[in-house]
Protein backbone atom coordinates (compact mmCIF):
# COMPACT_ATOMS: atom_id res chain seq x y z
CA UNK A 1 0.00 0.00 0.00
CA UNK A 2 0.85 4.17 -0.28
CA UNK A 3 4.05 4.45 1.63
CA UNK A 4 2.93 8.45 1.90
CA UNK A 5 0.85 7.55 4.67
CA UNK A 6 1.71 6.65 8.21
CA UNK A 7 -1.55 5.26 9.16
CA UNK A 8 -4.44 3.36 6.34
CA UNK A 9 -7.06 2.20 8.60
CA UNK A 10 -9.53 0.38 5.74
CA UNK A 11 -13.29 -0.32 7.42
CA UNK A 12 -12.14 -1.07 10.68
CA UNK A 13 -14.48 -2.71 13.13
CA UNK A 14 -14.17 -3.12 17.05
CA UNK A 15 -16.29 -5.42 19.31
CA UNK A 16 -15.54 -5.52 23.45
CA UNK A 17 -17.01 -8.76 24.34
CA UNK A 18 -20.07 -8.92 26.57
CA UNK A 19 -21.05 -11.33 29.30
CA UNK A 20 -24.41 -12.72 31.08
CA UNK A 21 -25.48 -9.18 32.51
CA UNK A 22 -23.95 -7.26 29.94
CA UNK A 23 -24.81 -7.68 25.90
CA UNK A 24 -21.25 -6.95 23.69
CA UNK A 25 -19.93 -3.18 22.88
CA UNK A 26 -19.74 -2.06 19.18
CA UNK A 27 -17.42 0.27 19.83
CA UNK A 28 -16.27 0.93 16.07
CA UNK A 29 -18.59 -0.03 13.03
CA UNK A 30 -16.66 0.41 10.00
CA UNK A 31 -13.94 3.16 10.44
CA UNK A 32 -11.98 4.36 7.09
CA UNK A 33 -9.00 6.78 8.23
CA UNK A 34 -6.40 8.06 6.09
CA UNK A 35 -3.88 9.49 7.68
CA UNK A 36 -0.62 11.11 5.70
CA UNK A 37 2.83 11.64 6.97
CA UNK A 38 4.24 14.45 8.73
CA UNK A 39 0.32 15.39 8.99
CA UNK A 40 -1.57 16.62 12.04
CA UNK A 41 -4.97 14.99 12.75
CA UNK A 42 -7.19 16.15 15.94
CA UNK A 43 -10.63 13.32 16.68
CA UNK A 44 -13.24 15.08 17.83
CA UNK A 45 -16.38 12.65 19.38
CA UNK A 46 -18.86 12.44 22.48
CA UNK A 47 -17.86 10.82 25.52
CA UNK A 48 -18.01 6.52 24.19
CA UNK A 49 -17.61 7.39 20.93
CA UNK A 50 -14.69 4.89 20.03
CA UNK A 51 -11.73 7.59 19.75
CA UNK A 52 -9.55 5.49 22.54
CA UNK A 53 -10.31 2.28 20.93
CA UNK A 54 -9.45 3.92 17.54
CA UNK A 55 -6.18 4.96 18.87
CA UNK A 56 -5.44 1.92 20.76
CA UNK A 57 -6.00 -0.26 17.32
CA UNK A 58 -3.62 2.53 15.03
CA UNK A 59 -0.68 1.89 17.39
CA UNK A 60 -1.59 -2.30 18.02
CA UNK A 61 -2.29 -2.18 21.16
CA UNK A 62 -5.51 -3.75 19.89
CA UNK A 63 -6.38 -5.74 16.91
CA UNK A 64 -9.45 -4.73 14.69
CA UNK A 65 -12.26 -7.80 14.50
CA UNK A 66 -12.83 -6.90 11.04
CA UNK A 67 -10.99 -4.74 7.89
CA UNK A 68 -7.01 -3.82 7.81
CA UNK A 69 -4.79 -1.58 8.95
CA UNK A 70 -1.49 -0.42 7.43
CA UNK A 71 1.25 1.20 8.77
CA UNK A 72 4.53 2.87 7.17
CA UNK A 73 2.65 0.63 3.79
CA UNK A 74 2.70 -2.70 5.59
CA UNK A 75 -0.47 -4.46 6.48
CA UNK A 76 -0.83 -5.30 9.90
CA UNK A 77 -3.70 -7.54 9.70
CA UNK A 78 -4.63 -10.69 8.83
CA UNK A 79 -2.63 -14.24 8.87
CA UNK A 80 0.63 -13.37 6.67
CA UNK A 81 1.91 -10.27 9.09
CA UNK A 82 4.68 -11.57 11.44
CA UNK A 83 6.02 -10.82 14.51
CA UNK A 84 8.96 -8.86 13.26
CA UNK A 85 6.34 -6.26 11.28
CA UNK A 86 4.49 -5.50 14.54
CA UNK A 87 7.45 -4.89 16.48
CA UNK A 88 8.56 -2.90 13.88
CA UNK A 89 5.21 -0.98 13.19
CA UNK A 90 4.67 -0.28 17.35
CA UNK A 91 8.43 1.11 17.73
CA UNK A 92 6.76 3.82 14.87
CA UNK A 93 3.43 4.46 16.38
CA UNK A 94 3.52 5.97 19.92
CA UNK A 95 0.20 7.17 22.16
CA UNK A 96 -0.01 9.15 25.07
CA UNK A 97 -2.40 7.64 27.56
CA UNK A 98 -5.92 8.97 28.18
CA UNK A 99 -4.93 8.93 32.08
CA UNK A 100 -1.54 9.20 33.16
CA UNK A 101 -1.08 7.01 35.52
CA UNK A 102 -1.78 3.89 33.47
CA UNK A 103 1.59 4.83 31.93
CA UNK A 104 3.58 5.30 34.89
CA UNK A 105 5.85 2.55 35.57
CA UNK A 106 8.39 3.84 37.45
CA UNK A 107 9.08 5.11 40.73
CA UNK A 108 11.39 8.38 39.57
CA UNK A 109 10.31 10.89 37.47
CA UNK A 110 13.50 10.73 35.25
CA UNK A 111 13.57 6.93 35.02
CA UNK A 112 10.04 6.91 34.05
CA UNK A 113 10.80 8.95 31.33
CA UNK A 114 14.01 6.58 30.34
CA UNK A 115 11.95 3.56 30.65
CA UNK A 116 10.18 3.76 26.89
CA UNK A 117 13.76 4.66 25.32
CA UNK A 118 15.36 1.33 27.18
CA UNK A 119 12.47 -0.70 25.75
CA UNK A 120 13.41 0.35 22.34
CA UNK A 121 17.38 -0.37 22.74
CA UNK A 122 18.51 3.61 22.61
CA UNK A 123 22.20 3.52 24.23
CA UNK A 124 22.45 5.04 27.65
CA UNK A 125 24.25 7.92 26.87
CA UNK A 126 21.67 8.88 24.27
CA UNK A 127 18.89 8.07 26.59
CA UNK A 128 20.71 10.68 28.75
CA UNK A 129 20.27 13.50 26.95
CA UNK A 130 16.43 12.32 25.75
CA UNK A 131 15.30 12.57 28.88
CA UNK A 132 17.02 15.74 30.08
CA UNK A 133 15.72 17.51 27.01
CA UNK A 134 12.09 16.03 26.96
CA UNK A 135 11.75 16.87 30.90
CA UNK A 136 13.22 20.52 29.74
CA UNK A 137 10.35 20.84 26.69
CA UNK A 138 7.56 20.04 29.85
CA UNK A 139 8.78 22.01 32.16
CA UNK A 140 9.68 19.66 34.71
CA UNK A 141 13.55 19.02 35.07
CA UNK A 142 13.10 20.70 38.64
CA UNK A 143 10.86 17.09 39.53
CA UNK A 144 13.36 14.91 38.07
CA UNK A 145 13.97 13.00 40.95
CA UNK A 146 10.69 13.19 42.37
CA UNK A 147 7.66 10.23 42.70
CA UNK A 148 5.08 10.68 40.03
CA UNK A 149 3.46 9.48 42.04
CA UNK A 150 3.30 12.01 44.46
CA UNK A 151 2.90 14.56 41.81
CA UNK A 152 0.07 17.37 41.37
CA UNK A 153 -2.71 16.20 38.13
CA UNK A 154 -0.79 18.01 35.86
CA UNK A 155 2.22 17.39 36.73
CA UNK A 156 1.61 13.77 35.82
CA UNK A 157 0.16 14.30 32.26
CA UNK A 158 3.65 16.50 31.94
CA UNK A 159 5.49 13.52 32.79
CA UNK A 160 3.44 11.14 30.64
CA UNK A 161 3.84 13.81 27.12
CA UNK A 162 8.25 13.69 28.36
CA UNK A 163 8.21 9.80 28.51
CA UNK A 164 6.60 9.63 24.46
CA UNK A 165 8.56 12.55 23.07
CA UNK A 166 11.79 11.13 24.09
CA UNK A 167 10.85 7.95 22.54
CA UNK A 168 11.14 10.34 19.23
CA UNK A 169 8.54 8.08 16.93
CA UNK A 170 7.75 8.58 13.76
CA UNK A 171 3.96 9.24 14.75
CA UNK A 172 2.39 10.48 18.06
CA UNK A 173 -1.40 9.84 19.27
CA UNK A 174 -2.07 12.28 22.53
CA UNK A 175 -5.49 10.65 23.86
CA UNK A 176 -6.67 13.98 25.39
CA UNK A 177 -2.95 14.72 27.17
CA UNK A 178 -3.93 18.43 27.48
CA UNK A 179 -7.45 17.73 29.53
CA UNK A 180 -5.54 18.78 33.12
CA UNK A 181 -2.89 21.27 32.12
CA UNK A 182 -3.36 25.19 33.07
CA UNK A 183 -3.95 27.41 30.16
CA UNK A 184 -0.26 28.26 29.99
CA UNK A 185 0.82 24.76 30.19
CA UNK A 186 -1.73 24.07 27.61
CA UNK A 187 -0.39 26.37 25.37
CA UNK A 188 3.01 25.28 26.42
CA UNK A 189 2.19 22.05 25.01
CA UNK A 190 0.32 22.57 22.00
CA UNK A 191 3.38 24.84 20.79
CA UNK A 192 5.30 21.61 21.78
CA UNK A 193 3.31 19.21 19.53
CA UNK A 194 3.32 21.74 16.85
CA UNK A 195 7.11 22.09 16.74
CA UNK A 196 7.30 18.36 16.96
CA UNK A 197 5.23 18.35 14.03
CA UNK A 198 6.27 21.04 11.47
CA UNK A 199 9.77 20.91 12.58
CA UNK A 200 10.45 17.62 13.26
CA UNK A 201 8.36 15.78 10.99
CA UNK A 202 6.31 13.89 13.51
CA UNK A 203 2.69 12.89 12.46
CA UNK A 204 0.18 13.69 14.85
CA UNK A 205 -2.99 12.37 15.65
CA UNK A 206 -4.29 14.60 18.70
CA UNK A 207 -7.55 13.22 20.43
CA UNK A 208 -9.61 16.41 22.92
CA UNK A 209 -12.67 17.71 23.75
CA UNK A 210 -11.25 21.19 23.19
CA UNK A 211 -12.23 22.89 19.95
CA UNK A 212 -9.96 25.21 19.92
CA UNK A 213 -7.29 22.87 20.28
CA UNK A 214 -8.81 21.23 16.63
CA UNK A 215 -8.42 24.46 14.95
CA UNK A 216 -4.81 23.74 14.98
CA UNK A 217 -4.89 20.08 12.96
CA UNK A 218 -4.59 20.03 9.12
CA UNK A 219 -7.46 17.57 9.66
CA UNK A 220 -10.17 16.79 11.85
CA UNK A 221 -11.96 13.69 12.24
CA UNK A 222 -15.42 13.78 14.21
CA UNK A 223 -16.69 10.49 15.61
CA UNK A 224 -19.87 9.66 16.76
CA UNK A 225 -21.11 6.33 17.50
CA UNK A 226 -18.59 4.12 16.34
CA UNK A 227 -18.23 5.78 13.28
CA UNK A 228 -16.69 8.57 11.25
CA UNK A 229 -19.49 11.54 11.40
CA UNK A 230 -17.91 13.98 9.55
CA UNK A 231 -14.44 15.08 8.21
CA UNK A 232 -12.33 17.79 6.88
CA UNK A 233 -10.35 20.94 7.45
CA UNK A 234 -10.94 22.84 10.47
CA UNK A 235 -12.71 25.78 8.57
CA UNK A 236 -14.68 22.84 6.77
CA UNK A 237 -15.60 21.27 10.36
CA UNK A 238 -16.74 24.46 12.11
CA UNK A 239 -18.35 25.80 9.85
CA UNK A 240 -21.67 23.75 10.19
CA UNK A 241 -21.64 24.28 14.19
CA UNK A 242 -25.42 22.54 14.23
CA UNK A 243 -24.16 18.76 13.55
CA UNK A 244 -21.41 19.31 16.16
CA UNK A 245 -24.24 20.02 18.28
CA UNK A 246 -26.18 17.22 17.63
CA UNK A 247 -22.76 15.32 18.35
CA UNK A 248 -22.69 16.69 22.01
CA UNK A 249 -19.68 18.79 20.54
CA UNK A 250 -19.18 22.32 20.04
CA UNK A 251 -17.40 25.00 17.73
CA UNK A 252 -14.46 27.78 19.43
CA UNK A 253 -15.47 30.72 21.21
CA UNK A 254 -15.00 32.85 18.09
CA UNK A 255 -17.32 31.01 15.72
CA UNK A 256 -20.00 30.65 18.23
CA UNK A 257 -19.68 34.48 18.43
CA UNK A 258 -20.00 34.81 14.79
CA UNK A 259 -22.72 32.55 14.25
CA UNK A 260 -24.57 33.85 16.91
CA UNK A 261 -23.67 37.64 15.11
CA UNK A 262 -24.69 35.95 11.38
CA UNK A 263 -28.03 35.12 12.89
CA UNK A 264 -28.59 38.74 13.88
CA UNK A 265 -28.08 39.62 10.08
CA UNK A 266 -24.52 40.33 9.90
CA UNK A 267 -22.52 39.18 6.92
CA UNK A 268 -19.30 37.54 8.72
CA UNK A 269 -17.50 34.15 7.89
CA UNK A 270 -17.55 31.21 10.52
CA UNK A 271 -13.80 29.85 10.15
CA UNK A 272 -12.35 32.66 12.16
CA UNK A 273 -10.13 30.92 14.68
CA UNK A 274 -8.02 33.57 16.36
CA UNK A 275 -9.01 36.60 18.58
CA UNK A 276 -7.61 38.55 17.14
CA UNK A 277 -8.42 37.98 13.41
CA UNK A 278 -11.98 37.63 15.13
CA UNK A 279 -12.17 41.35 16.43
CA UNK A 280 -10.79 42.43 13.14
CA UNK A 281 -13.46 40.28 10.86
CA UNK A 282 -16.42 41.70 13.05
CA UNK A 283 -15.24 45.49 13.73
CA UNK A 284 -15.17 45.24 9.60
CA UNK A 285 -18.10 44.10 9.46
CA UNK A 286 -19.96 46.71 11.27
CA UNK A 287 -18.28 49.76 10.12
CA UNK A 288 -18.88 48.67 6.50
CA UNK A 289 -22.64 48.44 7.23
CA UNK A 290 -22.16 51.78 8.49
CA UNK A 291 -23.26 50.30 11.99
CA UNK A 292 -23.35 53.05 14.54
CA UNK A 293 -19.82 53.24 15.86
CA UNK A 294 -18.95 53.32 19.67
CA UNK A 295 -19.25 56.81 21.28
CA UNK A 296 -22.19 57.33 19.33
CA UNK A 297 -24.60 56.26 21.89
CA UNK B 1 -22.38 33.24 55.89
CA UNK B 2 -19.34 31.30 55.19
CA UNK B 3 -20.06 27.27 54.66
CA UNK B 4 -16.34 26.66 54.78
CA UNK B 5 -13.43 28.36 56.64
CA UNK B 6 -9.63 28.28 56.65
CA UNK B 7 -7.46 29.39 59.08
CA UNK B 8 -3.80 29.78 59.06
CA UNK B 9 -3.56 26.57 57.26
CA UNK B 10 -0.19 25.12 56.06
CA UNK B 11 -0.04 21.46 54.31
CA UNK B 12 3.58 19.97 54.02
CA UNK B 13 4.08 16.67 52.03
CA UNK B 14 6.95 14.35 52.94
CA UNK B 15 8.18 16.58 55.66
CA UNK B 16 11.58 16.39 57.29
CA UNK B 17 12.77 14.53 53.77
CA UNK B 18 14.83 15.73 51.19
CA UNK B 19 11.31 15.83 48.99
CA UNK B 20 9.35 17.61 51.26
CA UNK B 21 6.61 20.14 49.80
CA UNK B 22 5.20 22.82 51.58
CA UNK B 23 1.63 23.17 49.48
CA UNK B 24 -0.30 25.29 51.52
CA UNK B 25 1.34 28.48 53.14
CA UNK B 26 -1.00 30.24 55.47
CA UNK B 27 -4.25 30.19 53.80
CA UNK B 28 -6.89 31.78 54.79
CA UNK B 29 -9.93 31.07 53.15
CA UNK B 30 -14.08 31.82 53.41
CA UNK B 31 -16.17 30.37 50.81
CA UNK B 32 -20.02 31.20 50.69
CA UNK B 33 -22.82 29.81 51.96
CA UNK B 34 -24.83 28.88 48.92
CA UNK B 35 -22.92 29.84 45.98
CA UNK B 36 -20.79 27.77 43.50
CA UNK B 37 -17.49 28.77 44.21
CA UNK B 38 -14.23 28.52 41.44
CA UNK B 39 -10.87 27.87 42.47
CA UNK B 40 -8.01 28.28 39.35
CA UNK B 41 -4.59 28.03 39.90
CA UNK B 42 -1.47 27.02 38.08
CA UNK B 43 -0.56 23.15 38.20
CA UNK B 44 0.84 22.80 41.17
CA UNK B 45 -0.51 25.80 43.20
CA UNK B 46 -2.29 23.78 45.62
CA UNK B 47 -5.63 23.09 44.69
CA UNK B 48 -6.07 19.48 45.08
CA UNK B 49 -4.58 19.60 48.20
CA UNK B 50 -6.68 22.20 49.59
CA UNK B 51 -10.02 20.97 48.63
CA UNK B 52 -8.92 17.15 50.23
CA UNK B 53 -8.63 19.37 53.66
CA UNK B 54 -12.17 20.13 53.82
CA UNK B 55 -13.52 16.93 54.12
CA UNK B 56 -10.48 15.38 56.13
CA UNK B 57 -8.89 13.30 52.99
CA UNK B 58 -5.99 15.40 53.97
CA UNK B 59 -4.57 16.76 57.86
CA UNK B 60 -3.18 20.27 57.78
CA UNK B 61 -0.13 20.59 59.12
CA UNK B 62 -1.31 23.30 61.49
CA UNK B 63 -4.15 25.44 61.17
CA UNK B 64 -8.31 25.00 61.04
CA UNK B 65 -10.68 23.67 58.86
CA UNK B 66 -14.06 24.91 59.94
CA UNK B 67 -17.15 23.44 58.04
CA UNK B 68 -20.62 24.04 58.64
CA UNK B 69 -19.64 26.50 61.68
CA UNK B 70 -17.66 22.79 63.08
CA UNK B 71 -13.53 22.63 63.49
CA UNK B 72 -13.37 18.64 61.36
CA UNK B 73 -10.31 17.86 63.73
CA UNK B 74 -11.49 19.08 66.93
CA UNK B 75 -12.85 15.82 67.65
CA UNK B 76 -10.76 13.16 65.21
CA UNK B 77 -12.85 10.09 65.84
CA UNK B 78 -15.65 12.29 64.09
CA UNK B 79 -14.37 12.86 60.73
CA UNK B 80 -16.36 10.35 59.11
CA UNK B 81 -19.26 13.18 59.04
CA UNK B 82 -17.12 15.61 57.80
CA UNK B 83 -16.68 12.87 54.85
CA UNK B 84 -20.32 13.02 54.54
CA UNK B 85 -20.96 16.70 54.84
CA UNK B 86 -18.63 17.16 52.10
CA UNK B 87 -18.25 15.15 49.53
CA UNK B 88 -15.06 15.34 46.48
CA UNK B 89 -15.24 13.97 43.29
CA UNK B 90 -11.50 13.32 42.63
CA UNK B 91 -9.77 14.37 39.69
CA UNK B 92 -8.84 11.52 38.60
CA UNK B 93 -11.89 9.21 38.39
CA UNK B 94 -10.11 6.03 38.57
CA UNK B 95 -8.79 6.77 42.39
CA UNK B 96 -12.56 7.06 43.23
CA UNK B 97 -14.16 4.00 41.12
CA UNK B 98 -13.87 0.41 43.07
CA UNK B 99 -17.05 -1.63 42.62
CA UNK B 100 -17.85 -4.69 40.38
CA UNK B 101 -20.67 -2.51 38.82
CA UNK B 102 -21.40 1.36 38.26
CA UNK B 103 -24.82 0.58 40.32
CA UNK B 104 -22.95 -0.67 43.10
CA UNK B 105 -20.17 2.25 42.95
CA UNK B 106 -22.92 5.46 42.83
CA UNK B 107 -24.87 3.45 45.36
CA UNK B 108 -21.71 3.20 48.17
CA UNK B 109 -22.20 6.26 49.81
CA UNK B 110 -25.78 6.37 50.20
CA UNK B 111 -25.70 2.88 51.70
CA UNK B 112 -22.86 3.71 54.13
CA UNK B 113 -25.22 6.89 55.36
CA UNK B 114 -27.55 3.96 56.22
CA UNK B 115 -30.55 4.94 53.62
CA UNK B 116 -33.31 2.67 53.07
CA UNK B 117 -33.14 0.12 49.90
CA UNK B 118 -36.24 2.61 48.33
CA UNK B 119 -34.38 5.82 48.75
CA UNK B 120 -30.61 4.39 47.96
CA UNK B 121 -32.19 3.62 44.33
CA UNK B 122 -33.78 6.66 43.77
CA UNK B 123 -30.81 8.58 44.49
CA UNK B 124 -28.62 6.26 42.06
CA UNK B 125 -31.42 7.11 39.60
CA UNK B 126 -31.26 10.55 39.75
CA UNK B 127 -27.18 10.78 40.41
CA UNK B 128 -26.74 8.54 37.38
CA UNK B 129 -29.64 10.85 35.11
CA UNK B 130 -27.86 14.32 36.65
CA UNK B 131 -24.45 12.88 35.49
CA UNK B 132 -25.88 11.80 32.08
CA UNK B 133 -24.61 8.14 32.53
CA UNK B 134 -27.01 6.05 29.75
CA UNK B 135 -28.78 2.95 31.53
CA UNK B 136 -27.23 0.71 29.35
CA UNK B 137 -23.45 1.39 31.40
CA UNK B 138 -25.28 0.88 34.89
CA UNK B 139 -24.35 -2.80 34.96
CA UNK B 140 -20.89 -2.94 33.67
CA UNK B 141 -17.63 -2.55 35.54
CA UNK B 142 -16.62 0.85 35.76
CA UNK B 143 -13.17 0.19 34.62
CA UNK B 144 -14.81 -0.93 31.35
CA UNK B 145 -16.09 2.91 30.38
CA UNK B 146 -14.19 5.07 28.44
CA UNK B 147 -12.71 7.89 29.84
CA UNK B 148 -15.67 10.43 30.07
CA UNK B 149 -18.35 7.66 31.23
CA UNK B 150 -15.75 7.07 34.60
CA UNK B 151 -15.72 10.97 35.06
CA UNK B 152 -19.34 10.79 34.99
CA UNK B 153 -19.46 7.43 37.30
CA UNK B 154 -17.37 9.12 40.08
CA UNK B 155 -19.48 12.41 39.88
CA UNK B 156 -22.65 10.17 40.33
CA UNK B 157 -21.15 8.08 43.22
CA UNK B 158 -20.87 11.92 45.32
CA UNK B 159 -23.79 13.76 43.98
CA UNK B 160 -25.96 10.44 45.29
CA UNK B 161 -24.80 11.58 48.94
CA UNK B 162 -26.67 14.69 48.39
CA UNK B 163 -23.60 16.77 50.51
CA UNK B 164 -24.08 19.82 52.29
CA UNK B 165 -20.71 21.12 50.28
CA UNK B 166 -20.06 19.52 46.33
CA UNK B 167 -16.67 19.89 45.52
CA UNK B 168 -15.43 18.98 42.32
CA UNK B 169 -11.80 18.40 41.00
CA UNK B 170 -11.90 19.19 37.45
CA UNK B 171 -15.62 18.09 36.98
CA UNK B 172 -15.64 18.37 33.14
CA UNK B 173 -11.64 17.41 32.43
CA UNK B 174 -12.77 14.37 29.94
CA UNK B 175 -16.54 14.91 29.23
CA UNK B 176 -17.31 15.65 25.99
CA UNK B 177 -18.75 19.35 24.98
CA UNK B 178 -22.32 18.62 25.52
CA UNK B 179 -21.76 16.72 28.72
CA UNK B 180 -19.72 19.73 30.12
CA UNK B 181 -22.73 21.80 29.36
CA UNK B 182 -25.43 19.44 30.92
CA UNK B 183 -23.33 18.87 33.96
CA UNK B 184 -21.76 22.20 34.99
CA UNK B 185 -25.11 23.62 33.74
CA UNK B 186 -27.54 21.20 36.21
CA UNK B 187 -24.91 22.33 39.09
CA UNK B 188 -27.42 25.00 39.61
CA UNK B 189 -30.19 23.82 39.84
CA UNK B 190 -29.14 20.88 42.05
CA UNK B 191 -27.40 23.44 44.28
CA UNK B 192 -31.34 24.94 44.24
CA UNK B 193 -33.01 21.49 44.99
CA UNK B 194 -30.67 20.21 47.51
CA UNK B 195 -29.77 23.50 48.99
CA UNK B 196 -26.06 22.84 48.95
CA UNK B 197 -22.66 25.08 48.46
CA UNK B 198 -20.21 23.70 45.49
CA UNK B 199 -16.74 24.52 44.55
CA UNK B 200 -15.28 23.64 41.47
CA UNK B 201 -11.72 23.18 40.48
CA UNK B 202 -11.01 23.94 36.88
CA UNK B 203 -8.62 24.61 34.59
CA UNK B 204 -10.97 26.47 31.75
CA UNK B 205 -11.56 29.95 32.09
CA UNK B 206 -14.74 29.62 30.23
CA UNK B 207 -16.60 27.51 32.44
CA UNK B 208 -15.38 29.47 35.09
CA UNK B 209 -17.05 32.50 33.67
CA UNK B 210 -20.34 30.58 32.83
CA UNK B 211 -21.04 29.04 35.60
CA UNK B 212 -19.02 30.66 38.86
CA UNK B 213 -20.37 33.41 41.37
CA UNK B 214 -17.38 33.63 43.43
CA UNK B 215 -13.70 32.88 42.16
CA UNK B 216 -10.86 32.14 43.85
CA UNK B 217 -7.14 32.27 42.53
CA UNK B 218 -4.60 30.70 44.05
CA UNK B 219 -0.40 30.76 43.11
CA UNK B 220 2.11 28.67 44.55
CA UNK B 221 0.13 27.79 47.87
CA UNK B 222 -1.22 30.84 48.51
CA UNK B 223 -4.48 32.86 47.37
CA UNK B 224 -3.53 35.47 45.40
CA UNK B 225 -7.19 36.97 44.14
CA UNK B 226 -10.81 36.31 45.07
CA UNK B 227 -13.78 38.21 43.85
CA UNK B 228 -16.72 37.73 41.19
CA UNK B 229 -15.73 36.61 37.78
CA UNK B 230 -15.98 40.12 36.01
CA UNK B 231 -13.78 41.09 39.18
CA UNK B 232 -11.45 38.68 38.02
CA UNK B 233 -11.27 38.50 34.24
CA UNK B 234 -11.05 42.28 34.64
CA UNK B 235 -7.45 41.59 35.50
CA UNK B 236 -6.23 40.31 32.21
CA UNK B 237 -2.55 40.98 32.63
CA UNK B 238 -2.35 39.71 36.05
CA UNK B 239 -3.77 36.48 35.14
CA UNK B 240 -1.51 35.69 31.89
CA UNK B 241 1.07 36.67 34.48
CA UNK B 242 -0.23 33.81 36.54
CA UNK B 243 0.39 31.53 33.53
CA UNK B 244 -3.50 31.77 33.81
CA UNK B 245 -5.72 33.25 31.08
CA UNK B 246 -9.26 34.81 30.33
CA UNK B 247 -11.49 33.35 28.19
CA UNK B 248 -11.37 33.61 24.55
CA UNK B 249 -14.17 35.56 24.08
CA UNK B 250 -12.92 38.34 26.63
CA UNK B 251 -10.01 38.23 24.42
CA UNK B 252 -11.81 39.40 21.03
CA UNK B 253 -13.60 41.89 23.77
CA UNK B 254 -10.53 43.45 24.62
CA UNK B 255 -9.47 43.66 21.08
CA UNK B 256 -12.59 44.99 19.63
CA UNK B 257 -12.39 47.80 22.25
CA UNK B 258 -8.68 48.55 20.30
CA UNK B 259 -10.78 49.14 17.17
CA UNK B 260 -12.97 51.52 18.67
CA UNK B 261 -15.88 49.12 19.04
CA UNK B 262 -16.56 48.64 23.08
CA UNK B 263 -18.51 46.32 24.56
CA UNK B 264 -17.23 46.68 28.34
CA UNK B 265 -16.53 43.98 30.32
CA UNK B 266 -17.40 40.40 28.05
CA UNK B 267 -16.44 37.21 29.47
CA UNK B 268 -19.33 35.00 28.01
CA UNK B 269 -20.36 34.79 24.15
CA UNK B 270 -23.86 35.15 24.93
CA UNK B 271 -23.27 38.51 26.25
CA UNK B 272 -21.12 39.94 23.46
CA UNK B 273 -23.54 38.98 20.47
CA UNK B 274 -26.28 40.35 22.90
CA UNK B 275 -23.80 43.49 23.27
CA UNK B 276 -22.99 43.28 19.30
CA UNK B 277 -26.21 43.35 18.68
CA UNK B 278 -27.19 46.52 19.96
CA UNK B 279 -24.75 48.12 18.23
CA UNK B 280 -25.84 46.66 14.74
N1 LIG C 1 1.02 12.97 47.34
C1 LIG C 1 1.92 13.94 47.25
N2 LIG C 1 3.15 13.82 47.79
C2 LIG C 1 4.06 14.81 47.70
N3 LIG C 1 3.86 15.97 47.05
C3 LIG C 1 2.66 16.16 46.48
C4 LIG C 1 1.63 15.16 46.54
N4 LIG C 1 0.55 15.63 45.87
C5 LIG C 1 0.89 16.86 45.43
N5 LIG C 1 2.15 17.19 45.79
C6 LIG C 1 2.86 18.46 45.49
O1 LIG C 1 2.16 19.51 46.16
C7 LIG C 1 2.03 20.67 45.33
C8 LIG C 1 0.56 21.02 45.16
O2 LIG C 1 -0.09 19.95 44.48
P1 LIG C 1 -1.64 19.93 44.15
O3 LIG C 1 -1.95 18.56 43.66
O4 LIG C 1 -2.43 20.46 45.29
O5 LIG C 1 -1.69 20.99 42.92
P2 LIG C 1 -2.89 21.43 41.98
O6 LIG C 1 -3.05 22.90 42.12
O7 LIG C 1 -4.09 20.59 42.21
O8 LIG C 1 -2.27 21.15 40.53
P3 LIG C 1 -2.94 20.58 39.16
O9 LIG C 1 -3.59 21.75 38.50
O10 LIG C 1 -1.76 20.14 38.35
O11 LIG C 1 -3.86 19.47 39.50
C9 LIG C 1 2.74 20.31 44.01
O12 LIG C 1 4.02 20.87 44.02
C10 LIG C 1 2.83 18.78 44.02
O13 LIG C 1 4.00 18.33 43.36
N1 LIG D 1 -12.41 -2.40 28.31
C1 LIG D 1 -13.66 -2.21 27.85
N2 LIG D 1 -14.59 -3.19 27.96
C2 LIG D 1 -15.85 -3.01 27.51
N3 LIG D 1 -16.27 -1.89 26.89
C3 LIG D 1 -15.39 -0.90 26.73
C4 LIG D 1 -14.05 -0.98 27.21
N4 LIG D 1 -13.39 0.16 26.92
C5 LIG D 1 -14.32 0.96 26.31
N5 LIG D 1 -15.51 0.32 26.19
C6 LIG D 1 -16.73 0.87 25.55
O1 LIG D 1 -16.48 1.08 24.18
C7 LIG D 1 -17.07 2.33 23.75
C8 LIG D 1 -15.99 3.22 23.17
O2 LIG D 1 -15.09 3.58 24.22
P1 LIG D 1 -13.81 4.53 23.99
O3 LIG D 1 -13.00 4.47 25.22
O4 LIG D 1 -13.16 4.19 22.71
O5 LIG D 1 -14.56 5.95 23.86
P2 LIG D 1 -13.94 7.41 23.71
O6 LIG D 1 -14.48 8.00 22.45
O7 LIG D 1 -12.47 7.38 23.88
O8 LIG D 1 -14.67 8.17 24.94
P3 LIG D 1 -14.14 9.31 25.97
O9 LIG D 1 -14.32 10.63 25.29
O10 LIG D 1 -15.11 9.20 27.11
O11 LIG D 1 -12.73 8.99 26.35
C9 LIG D 1 -17.78 2.90 24.98
O12 LIG D 1 -19.14 2.58 24.91
C10 LIG D 1 -17.12 2.20 26.15
O13 LIG D 1 -18.02 2.04 27.23
MG1 LIG E 1 -11.18 8.13 25.40
MG1 LIG F 1 -4.99 19.09 41.11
Amino acid sequence: MDERYEIIAEDVSFTYPGDETNPPVNALRGVTLRVPKGSYTAILGRNGSGKSTLARILCMLETPEKGELYIDGKLMTGDKVTEADILDARKRVGMVFQNPDNQIVATIVEEDVAFGCENLGVPSGEIRKRVDDALETVGMTKYARHSPHKLSGGQKQRVAIAGVIAMKRECIIFDESTAMLDPMGRREVLDTIDKLNKEDGVTVILITHYMDEATRADHVVVMNDGQILKEGTPSEVFSDPETLWSASLDVPQTTELLYGLKKKGLDVPLDVFDPERCAAVIAGAISSRGGVKNGDR
Amino acid sequence: MAIVELRGINFIYNKGTPYETHALKNVDLSVNEGQITGLIGPTGSGKSTLVQLINGILKPTDGEVILDGVNIWDQPKKIREARFKAGVVMQYPEYQLFADTVRDDIAFGPKNMGLGEDEISERVNKAAAFAGLDPSVMSRSPFDLSGGQKRRAALAGVIAMEPKVLILDEPAAGLDPGGRKEVLGGLKKYQRSVGSSIIIVSHSMEDMANYCDRIIVMTDGKIAMTGVPSEIFARYNDLIGLGLDVPRITRVAASLSRRGVDLGEVYTVGYAVEKLSELL
